[in-house]
């Protein structure tokens, strides 16, 4: 599509539980679209973002779409560095046995490190 | 330096947009560059030429317009979030069947594409609403 375009390393950074607002498929769409462009994309989940990460969503009773079947895809897309923030998802209860995709966890620490070396950072 | 703007929030609801265009006007007339304005989100709101605030308030379809104007800046309003949102310009208008359109000018409908070239094409992209 834009093969002329030079690679940067873009990180979509995705803070909102999935289905409250729009803002968690809207991070998801930019990403798959960004897909496209062949750029070195990651995605990190943060905050109430690693909601969106759980298994067993049944967002269909309120008419949404499942954001958790389109995490699955992304490394079909060549999206494969995918990070959630630990203590977030530990602050919910929650362990990496309930989540749709094995994810890297990182330490605020190494989140740091991660948005150091990134040419952009586009938050959600 | 070169900076692209991402705007999620909507015009009136929350201060990001209002914060966003302060934040281009002031770096305009700093003499840095803006290689885009790109709405998403709920902030595809701010293209709508409808937007009629009282007139002791700040008109930010109005403002967006007037600094555009200015510095021939590149409006891009996303066009699967503002369709979804009823923000239509005259040909999306016309393709849906639709009596009336509502983009204003200089604002453009265009894809999410437009996002990532404003990441690899500018030295910073800040994010105003997320």
């Amino acid at each position: 599509m834009s093969s002329k375009l030079a690679t940067k390393k873009i990180l979509f950074i995705s803070r909102k539980a999935p289905y409250g607002c729009a803002m968690a498929k809207e991070c998801l769409d930019a990403l798959l679209a960004a897909s496209a462009y062949e750029q070195d994309l990651g995605l990190l989940f943060m905050g109430d973002g690693v909601f969106q990460l759980k298994k067993e969503q049944q967002p269909e009773a309120g008419r949404q779409k499942n954001i958790s079947a389109t995490l699955p895809v992304l490394s079909m897309y060549d999206i494969k560095d995918i990070y959630l923030q630990a203590s977030a998802l530990a602050e919910r209860g929650l362990t990496a046995d309930d989540l749709v995709i094995p994810v890297k966890a990182l330490n605020n620490n190494e989140i740091c490190e991660l948005m150091g070396q990134q040419d952009q950072l586009l938050s959600f | 330096m070169k900076f692209s703007l991402a705007i999620y929030a909507a015009p009136y609801t929350s201060q990001a947009s209002a914060t966003a265009l302060k934040f281009a006007q002031t770096l305009l007339s700093d003499g840095h560059e803006v290689h885009r304005v790109f709405f998403y989100g709920d902030g595809v709101h701010n293209g709508s030429r409808l937007i009629s605030p009282p007139q002791d308030e700040i008109n930010l379809h109005q403002d967006w317009q007037t600094l555009a104007d200015q510095y021939s800046l590149d409006l891009v309003v996303c066009i699967a979030a503002a369709l979804r949102r009823g923000i239509l310009d005259q040909s999306e208008a016309k393709r849906y069947s639709k009596e009336v359109d509502n983009l204003g000018a200089p604002f453009e409908l265009s894809g999410l594409g437009q996002l990532v070239d404003a990441c690899v094409n500018s030295d910073r992209v800040i994010t105003f609403g997320a």
